[in-house]
């Protein structure tokens, strides 16, 4: 098994980035694009050809080996060391493969799209710097090493997001990503650093696990962890370690409250948001809990109902808010929210059965989880990528400018609709097996849970084509049009569109009839939690209860929103102002923020350190240098030029030394 | 005996000139008090024997170098000349004194701690032969001094060329 | 015969009456002359000690000679350095080289 080229899955990204950010301002746009696009591409197809061989190859123990090409020991510290490598995997295959499309889908997207902006090259640049970065994530073979490129990615989403840095917006919009998720990152080194404190280890080699480890020539062997030794030292370490490790995700994640940033972090470039912001860079908290699983069900399994109720509050209130939300990105931005949470729900409620560790249960809600990880990345990137294509014929993000679009941008109307279709949870397309797997697994767990989610993938379906309605139908926005009639996008940005409708419905077609029917060679039989192979079979009560939910919620939507005018909509919102007020505000989440950081932490913790810092810290060594300013000040005036001064001086050295010596 | 009472008048004459040297106002009279104590040491020079010395000492310092201070103070001192005296501050005055009488009793200090007075000897009264001085001169072995004679001519020679440079008059 | 100690105190009186006269006065030419008297009580002294403590050798009678020589170009130059301040400052005192210090 030869999996030497994967070490090019990283270098090509990190050689790009590299040529378009030292020499990129020298070269034409098209060329920077060409590059970009071009090394992403051999990407794409190494990652294919991993993926394929990986598959293709055969099970040890009906498992997936794990196969670890590369390491090598970067920071040795005693018995601990940091080690950079790249570790392949059932999950992280199957990332390689969301990654690399998703981004060549937007590279070539980004051709059309940021056609004549300023600093082209410089977006090349970041583009292939983010991929780079989220590779590595993925193929992280320690925790640390996912640490590493995880901060990467952040600071690649800050340059991304400020891209537009001459307008404040953005500005903002950027520091505050970075900050809100700096802040949980605290907590994940917190976490990291507790974990590999007490156990000795940092690798990604879990014991009980049951996958064979084949580690490639030369590479750095696994420290196997001691969890003995952690467990001695305190019984809630190891929880309290993957919970503030799971903070850390949560942040990356937009899990409420640490979500505040993903709306704002629209201000960047729409395919930007499609890449980072809906289909990589959020899910990698998700990636996280699916990487540290076999732990969590070890050592932590009922530590899990955190990451439960955290991702139902999450998905509800996000899609409380995506209901009242004008603009079509915020739409998107938290919608992206919610389903993220449904993806952390179906990791968290996967609690171990009565049986063994890893039985039905548990494969359900790890291997949902997943699955749709995969498809939301390809619909929502669609979708985001979808509604760039109507910005940019609109030139503008607000939904009061849109109406009536379907007979200007058909490629962009029908893609739309199948991904609606898609995440609105409609059979045959991709979105309905993930979802409602994921629906299934919470019923598992609990029916309260399982009625809620199911409540929350009814709003789905709801906000999701009041959207569409809004934008496609409804009365047009005649004077805008008669100055500039909006028209379908270049071929560069209806390909990707086009492509990645095809990989929903093909999907979805595949694992709806082999769900029904019990197909293998399903999603199952590559990931899943105890990593034999999972026969999917949809509950039939289950499957029907979310399909009818979700047509009658279609249905409302189109009977409120589809018509010239919006008679009902109109009624609702007279009804109740303050709460729609309220979700337009997004619960002034942003405003409780706002209060602490301001009132409380600048106001009482930090103005005092502020002070400390100034007139102690900085005053003692004012003083010191002022003493010694004195000092040299005291001594000057025996310079005088007065030569007989200096004789007596002179002389009366010369005696006391006499008398010193005569004396001792 | 006789020595005794030569060395006791010149020993007068040398501290009672020094020290009026020092305390009169007039450079004038300071010069010539500079004369007389020179006078004195060359005395002391003969009495101890070191004719040459006594000799050089009369020669160079006493007609060579009071000479010159003479010819300085004419040039320089145009308004003490005229009367116009040195006001001495007497805080000065006074801090001097101290320090020398302090720096005086340390040399003394020294000097009763070192048995210098029991090592003494008698010697007869014959003075140093000219010609052991000569050869001492201008003789290269260990402990004769052509070098330093030699060095000193050219010290000379740079010292008349240095004096003449800082006070040569400037070309307008 | 004279004892040694009466001339080392003889010398040591004319230093310090040296001294003195070099820190109380203000007029650089007097400064001079008592710098001279410093430099003559160290001739006695090296003569003394030579011809009552090591009467055989000669080291101490060539230190006043050679002392004798120097003294005599020191004061060449210093004299023909406190011409030159006096035409530049136009005054004698020691008081006026401190200016140039600035």
């Amino acid at each position: 098994m030869e999996y030497s080229y994967s070490i090019f899955i990283l270098l090509l990204p990190l050689f790009s980035f590299i040529i378009l950010g030292l020499t990129g301002m020298k070269m034409s746009h098209k060329l920077a694009g060409y590059i970009g696009t071009c090394s992403l591409g051999i990407v794409t197809i190494l990652s294919y050809l991993c993926a394929f061989q990986y598959f293709g190859a055969d099970r040890v123990n009906d498992i997936y080996p794990t196969i670890v090409p590369y390491n090598f020991t970067w920071l040795p510290l005693g018995s601990l060391h940091f080690d950079l490598g790249i570790l392949l995997d059932p999950i992280s295959v199957v990332m390689l493969i969301v990654i690399s499309t998703v981004s060549l889908m937007v590279h070539i997207y980004s051709f059309g799209y940021m056609h004549g902006e300023k600093g082209f090259q410089r977006y090349y640049a970041f583009l292939s710097l983010f991929t780079m970065s989220m590779l590595g994530l993925v193929l992280a073979t320690n925790i640390f090493q996912m640490y590493m490129f995880w901060e990467l990615v952040g600071v690649s989403s800050y340059l991304l997001i400020g891209f537009y840095y001459p307008l404040k917006p953005a500005i903002a919009a950027s520091k505050k990503a970075f900050i809100v998720t700096r802040f949980a990152d605290m907590f994940f080194l917190i976490g990291i650093l507790m974990f590999g404190y007490f156990t000795h280890s940092f690798s990604f080699n879990f014991a009980g696990h049951g996958a064979e480890v084949i580690m490639g020539e030369g590479t750095t062997p696994f420290i196997m962890a001691d969890y003995g030794r952690a467990i001695t030292a305190g019984a809630m370490i190891i929880p309290t370690a993957l919970t503030l490790m799971f903070i850390g995700g949560a942040g990356k994640s937009a899990m409420f409250p640490l979500h505040i940033w993903l709306p704002d972090a629209m201000e960047g470039p729409t395919p930007v948001s499609a890449l980072i912001h809906a289909a990589t860079m959020v899910v990698a908290g998700v990636f996280q809990i699916a990487r540290m699983f076999p732990l969590w069900m070890a050592f932590a399994p009922h530590t899990l109902s955190i990451v439960v109720w955290v991702g139902v509050f999450t998905a509800f209130y996000a899609a409380a808010v995506a209901c009242a939300q004008s603009d079509i990105k915020r739409v998107l931005a938290f919608s992206t929210i919610s389903q993220i949470a449904f993806m952390m729900v179906a990791l968290g409620v996967s609690l171990p059965g009565h049986g063994a560790l890893y039985d039905d249960h548990t494969q359900l809600g790890y291997m949902a989880g997943m699955f749709h990880l995969f498809t939301h990345a390809m619909f929502k990137a669609c979708l985001f990528l979808g509604a760039g294509c109507i910005i940019h014929a609109v030139h503008s993000n607000e939904m009061a400018l849109m109406g009536g679009l379907r007979k200007y941008m058909p490629v962009t109307h029908i893609t739309f609709l199948i991904s609606c279709l898609a995440i609105a949870g409609i059979p045959f397309f991709s979105g309905f097996s993930s979802k409602d797997e994921i629906i299934t697994a919470c019923f598992q767990y609990s029916p309260v849970v399982g009625w809620i989610m199911t409540g929350i993938a009814a709003m789905t379906a709801f906000y999701m084509f009041r959207l569409y309605y809004g934008i496609f139908w409804g009365t047009e926005n005649k004077e805008a049009h008669a100055h500039h009639t909006p028209h379908e996008a270049p071929l560069s940005m209806t390909i990707p569109l086009i492509v990645l409708c095809v990989i929903t419905v093909g999907v979805g077609i595949y694992s709806t009839l082999g769900g029904f029917l019990g197909w293998e060679g399903s999603f199952g039989s590559f990931v899943s939690a105890s990593g034999k192979d999972y026969i999917i079979h949809f509950d039939t009560q289950i499957a029907l209860t979310s399909t009818v939910i979700a047509i009658l919620s279609i249905c409302l939507a189109t009977y409120i929103y589809k018509g010239e005018s919006q008679p009902i909509a109109d009624r609702l919102y007279k009804t109740f102002p303050k709460l729609h007020r309220a979700a337009y505000k997004r619960f002034y989440q942003d405003e409780i923020w706002q209060y602490v950081t301001h009132r409380i932490i600048f106001r009482c913790v930090s103005t005092p350190i502020a002070w400390f810092d100034r007139h102690v810290v900085d005053g003692t060594f004012n003083f010191l240098a002022w003493g010694a300013n004195e000092a040299g000040e005291s001594i000057r005036p025996w310079q005088s030029g007065d030569v007989r001064q200096y004789a007596v001086w002179f002389l009366t050295g010369t005696v006391a030394l006499t008398l010193i010596l005569l004396c001792i | 005996m006789a020595n005794l009472v030569m060395f006791i008048i010149l020993a007068v004459v040398i501290l009672g000139s020094a020290v009026l040297c020092v305390t009169t106002k007039r450079i004038m009279r300071a010069a010539t008090f500079l004369l007389f104590v020179l006078f004195g040491v060359a005395g002391l020079y003969f009495l101890l024997d070191y004719t040459y010395l006594g000799a050089a000492q009369i020669a160079v310092y006493a007609g060579g170098v009071t000479m010159l201070y003479v010819f300085a103070i004419q040039m320089v001192g145009k308004r003490s000349l005229q009367g116009l005296v040195e006001r001495v501050k007497l805080s000065r005055v006074a801090f001097g004194a101290i320090l020398s009488l302090v720096g005086f009793l340390t040399v003394v200090l020294v000097l009763l701690k070192n048995q210098f007075m029991y090592a003494a000897c008698q010697v007869a009264d014959v003075e140093v032969p000219m010609k052991e001085i000569g050869m001492a001169l201008v003789g290269g072995d260990k402990y004769q001094y052509v070098l330093p004679f030699e060095f000193i001519s050219v010290f000379l020679l740079a010292c008349i060329i240095g004096g003449l440079a800082i006070a040569r008059k400037e070309e307008k | 015969m004279v004892p040694v100690h009466y001339y080392f105190i003889l010398s040591a009186l004319l230093f310090f009456i040296g001294v003195y006269g070099f820190i109380s006065r203000r007029n650089l030419i007097a400064m001079l002359i008592s710098v001279e008297l410093i430099l003559n009580a160290v001739e006695i002294n090296f003569a003394a000690f030579n011809r009552l403590l090591f009467p055989g050798q000669l080291e101490g009678f060539f230190m006043s000679l050679f002392g004798i020589g120097v003294a005599a170009a020191e004061t060449a130059v210093a004299i023909a350095i406190i011409i030159n301040v006096y035409r530049n400052f136009n005054s004698d005192n020691v008081d006026s080289i401190q200016n140039m210090k600035r």
